[in-house]
């Protein structure tokens, strides 16, 4: 039985931006309190998967436990590290119910950005104590006057009550550090009550099964008890039980307070899920902790194999990145022109990425995603309703209604970007809720936009128009109704469904003819003439031809250029094995993808 | 009965290189010449002591072609027919062809070579629009063909032309006038190719450039289809996709090529087919005349096809000729092909000569020799 004092044990979270430093100073911080030696120190120590290592983000959290001592006392604090990227703001979430209080780190010379804004709202909501930080300081362009009186203004306080550090220098984590101890408030829970532990992440481990990170906030958990999972009512027997400090290190148990881990040998983290609540089996909790909410997809994509012979590959590589992925859904789906593949569904788009990546890198598949789309509702004249992940399925017939997801969005940019912005959401669908200013010269925008206006370019053309200044949240606002429809592309009069596509009516034609173009400009001549037709229904919307190929043969063909012809056949076979055929049409694999990759060439 | 056999030699030398050219060819003086003469000799009498023993045929044909084979003296030609002769062993009746270079013969030299065994010359036209030659970098004046022409023919020698279509620049309009021109001519055989741009040619360079206009596959389609119909309604009739004859004037030995014969290539890159085995020489006249001085073999590589790759060679060739191809040398998946093939208009029935009602083969229609390459990737049953 563990018999830490709850008043000794700080829970923090650092929330902070891409790039912001926040691993940097989270090392910094394992070195100062001697969990980490300095020489075995590696850059991001946290972050476990080569993809977060270089690219900067955290995609699974982490919880690691370090002593520290202020005026004579120890203290225990839990560090809880936080997923960085809008995808994963409900895991985000749950991290910060975890904590008592969260490390608002910002970089002295950028500012405050849009995520980091959504997640400090977050953080206030769960009346988090937040510590302002400024990080960076060390950095010529560093500006921790102007930023400092920014998170005054946005926190309330003193622009003096914000901490400046340097994570690259070590400069000022002390101070951080006793200031955790200081400002923000012990857990409070029940140490007698029944057991109920907030999981806040879930991992799958080859070799010891799911590890799930628990916060316990009544009772205590003990090693060999059972256990119970609230919103499954599974249960399962404690295997191991104990803290981050930062290798795992077995406990006999843990009490109220303590942030730790869990070995049940379930081998998928759907057994073990964020947010669900974990109580004793003898004597169970009656009453969940709140929050906890199925992961819904909210992007979906077709993930196809470029070699039609790695399908069974992709299908063991999606079940066991499943293990670790509970918000990851995918189902068997064929297509005419690509093939065998899944139909996946995402949180967002970085998810999709993410994924993709890893499929790609860690499983060595040569994928084709298909345009990523949301889900509709479709109401149909004679009252039943669809839910549609895939255009290619959406209902013929007479439809009602059709409803799509919406979000809100906050967009955070210098304000000489306003006019761009505001023509950039206007063109999506945008309709604006409001805009303050967070300091003379920034602005946070609010909008409401369509989610599938998001998933296609927005980001990128975000980014382009404000020179890469602007930053962008949002989060889900349920549905609304509005004028979509179904544009078709056609070859030969066959439909090629991967290029279906669900759009609002006046953006219709557009795509039609932006898809006829393009394939019309990678699409072979073949023997005939192929007409590339956009439908809407029946009603074609936009047409191009590619004109039949009249010449294909070589001219000459005598002693020598017989065996180089030979081989150049020879070659073209192999390309054509990589041809898919539509109808009687054949397309080479790559002007597929060419076509799916919303390039600028157009 | 023995394989058709054929000799090619290969005179890597022109007064001047043109900007459309990637053969095997030099600009040299005459000493070098002189000494070619002595090395292909030299390789022949290397390639019959390598033959010494093997039943083969002599040949039945002999082409001199490069470069410019009138480069030489007439002796020097005269003299490789000798050694050809005398090495290889020619047929009798066996046809020996030479192309020419309109301003590199007069008629003594036409008679010299009629008068020493050669029985046709081949004269590379080109057009007959002097601005279309001059884009070719050909020097010859037109007009001067029709009286070579006589001269041959005077001579006893059988005569074709050849002409080039799709230069950039050259219009509709100009290739009717060189086609209209070649028949003008009344020779018997003609070959019609389709400039094809080699990259690394000064030409692919200009166009590169935009100096030139490029090179436009429709527009050669179209050309091809002019020059089909002009020569059939004169009475010279497809053979192969790219040459047209008066029956019986066909080229034996470019027939040779694409109905299986068996060919040695003498001279600097020339190859070389012998069964399932084909070999090439050293490319450089320098290495080449190093080599047979040195008394080796100026061999530079070979392979042997496997049965796939003999078999794709066979229905590549074989289908570019109007003699057609055999459903025996197809597979049973690219016999599938077959009514697709003719249902697109690309192919028609050919019926057999024992039995007229029996269909044994397939010849290609007009559309469907434009596009061969693509006909024969389907007979393959890609």
């Amino acid at each position: 039985m563990s018999s830490l004092d709850a008043k000794s044990i700080r829970n923090f979270c650092i929330i902070a931006h891409i790039d912001h430093g926040k691993s940097t100073l989270a090392d910094r911080m394992l070195v100062k309190t001697g969990v980490v030696d300095q020489r075995v120190m590696r850059d991001q120590y946290l972050d476990r998967m080569d993809i977060e290592r270089e690219r900067g983000i955290t995609i699974k959290s982490q919880a690691v436990r370090m002593p520290w001592t202020v005026d004579g006392r120890e203290y225990t604090l839990n560090m809880i590290d936080t997923p960085g990227h809008v995808d994963f703001s409900y895991e985000v979430s749950r991290s910060l119910a975890a904590c008592e209080g969260a490390v608002l780190l910002v970089d002295s010379a950028q500012g405050i950005e849009a995520q980091t804004l959504a997640n400090l709202y977050m953080a206030l909501e769960n009346d988090l104590d937040i510590i302002p930080v400024l990080n960076k300081i060390d950095l010529p362009a560093a500006q921790p006057d102007k930023y400092a009186e920014e998170l005054a203004r946005l926190i309330g306080g003193s622009p003096d009550d914000c901490l400046r550090v340097s994570g690259k220098t070590g400069e000022g984590v002390e101070e951080l550090l006793n200031g955790i101890v200081r400002q923000i408030t012990p857990p409070a829970g029940d140490p007698d009550a029944p057991a109920r532990a907030l999981i806040f992440d879930s991992v799958y481990d080859t070799y010891r099964g799911v590890v799930t990170y628990v916060r316990v906030m009544d009772g205590n958990l003990s090693a060999r008890e059972r256990i119970t999972m609230m919103s499954t009512k599974a249960s399962h027997e404690l295997l191991e039980i104990g803290v981050i400090a930062p290798e795992p290190s077995p406990t006999a148990g843990l009490g109220v307070g303590e942030v730790g881990y869990l070995i049940t040998g379930v081998k998928d983290v759907r057994q073990s899920r964020v947010g669900d609540t974990v109580t004793g089996l003898v004597r169970p909790a009656s009453q969940a902790l709140e929050g906890y909410r199925d992961p819904k997809p909210m992007v979906f994509s077709g993930l196809y194999p470029i070699d039609g012979s790695d399908y069974p590959g992709l299908r063991d590589a999606l079940d066991k990145l499943k293990l670790n992925d509970a918000a990851l859904t995918y189902e068997p789906e064929t297509s005419a022109a690509l093939g065998f593949g899944f139909r996946c569904g995402f949180l967002g788009l970085l998810h999709l990425e993410i994924i993709r990546e890893r499929l790609e890198r860690e499983f060595g598949l040569d994928l084709i995603s298909t345009a990523p789309n949301v889900v509709y509702e479709v109401t149909m004249d004679d009252g039943s309703v669809h839910q549609v992940t895939n255009p290619s399925e959406f209902p013929s017939g007479k439809v009602a209604a059709v409803r799509e997801p919406i979000v809100r969005a906050t967009i955070l940019a210098p304000s000489q970007f306003t006019g761009a912005i505001m023509e950039l959401c206007q063109s999506r669908r945008g309709t604006m809720l409001g805009m303050d200013y967070l300091s003379e010269d920034r602005l946070e925008l609010r909008y409401t936009l369509p989610l599938a206006e998001i998933v296609y370019d927005f980001f990128d053309q975000l980014k382009s128009r404000t020179k890469g200044y602007a930053s962008l949240d949002y989060e889900p606002d349920g549905t609304t109704e509005a004028d979509l429809v179904k544009v078709d592309i056609l070859l030969q009069g066959e439909q090629v469904d991967a290029f279906s596509a669900i759009v609002h009516k006046d953006k219709a034609y557009a795509y039609g003819v932006l898809m006829a173009n393009r394939l019309r400009k990678l699409i072979p001549r073949q023997q005939f003439e192929v007409p590339i037709q956009a439908a809407i229904g029946a009603r074609v919307i936009a047409r191009e031809n590619v004109r039949a190929l009249r010449k294909d043969v070589l001219a000459k063909c005598y002693g020598g250029d017989i065996s180089r012809k030979r081989k150049l056949l020879e070659k073209q076979k192999e390309g054509k094995k990589r041809m898919k055929t539509i109808g009687r049409v054949e397309i080479p694999q790559e002007a597929f993808v060419a076509a799916l990759t919303s390039d600028a060439a157009d | 009965m023995l394989v058709p056999f054929e000799v090619y030699v290969h005179v890597p030398f022109c007064a001047r290189r043109c900007g459309y050219c990637d053969f095997n060819t030099y600009v040299a003086g005459p000493e070098r010449h002189a000494a070619f003469v002595a090395h292909a000799i030299a390789e022949m009498e290397l390639a019959a002591a390598e033959l010494e023993g093997t039943p083969r045929a002599s040949a039945q044909s002999v082409f001199f072609g490069g470069g410019t084979p009138t480069i030489l003296p007439v002796e020097g030609l005269v003299e490789l027919l000798e050694a050809v002769r005398r090495t290889f062993g020619v047929a009798p009746g066996g046809e020996v062809s030479a192309e020419a270079n309109p301003d590199s013969v007069d008629a003594a030299y036409l008679e010299g070579l009629a008068a020493a065994g050669f029985t046709r010359v081949s004269f590379g036209m080109q057009s007959a629009v002097p601005w279309v030659l001059a884009a070719l970098d050909r020097s010859h004046d037109p007009a001067r063909l029709p009286d070579l022409v006589a001269d041959a023919r005077g001579a006893g020698l059988d005569v074709s032309v050849d002409l080039i279509y799709g230069t950039p620049g050259e219009t509709l309009t100009d290739w009717e006038a060189s086609v209209r021109a070649a028949l003008d001519l009344g020779v018997d055989h003609v070959s019609a190719y389709a400039l094809s741009l080699e990259e690394h040619t000064p030409m692919a360079r200009r166009i590169r450039q935009g100096l030139l206009a490029p090179v436009d596959a429709d527009e050669q389609a179209a050309k091809y289809v002019l020059a089909d119909e002009l020569f059939s309604s004169a009475g010279l009739g497809w053979y192969e996709i790219s040459n047209w004859a008066r029956p019986g004037h066909e080229s034996m030995h470019n027939l040779g090529y694409w109905t299986g014969a068996e060919w040695w290539g003498i001279g600097p890159g020339a190859h070389s087919s012998l069964g399932a085995r084909r070999f090439w020489n050293v490319k450089s006249p320098v290495a080449y005349a190093d080599r047979l001085t040195g008394g080796a073999s100026p061999v530079a590589g070979e392979e042997t096809l496997d049965d796939a790759a003999v078999s794709l060679e066979r229905i590549m060739l074989r289908s570019r000729t109007s003699q057609g191809l055999d459903l025996d040398d197809l597979s049973v998946e690219g016999r599938r092909t077959v009514p697709g093939l003719i249902a697109d208009g690309l192919a028609q029935q050919r019926t057999g000569t024992a039995n007229a009602k029996f269909v044994d083969g397939i010849v290609l229609t007009q559309r469907g020799r434009l596009l061969a390459d693509l006909v024969t990737r389907t007979l393959a049953g890609w």
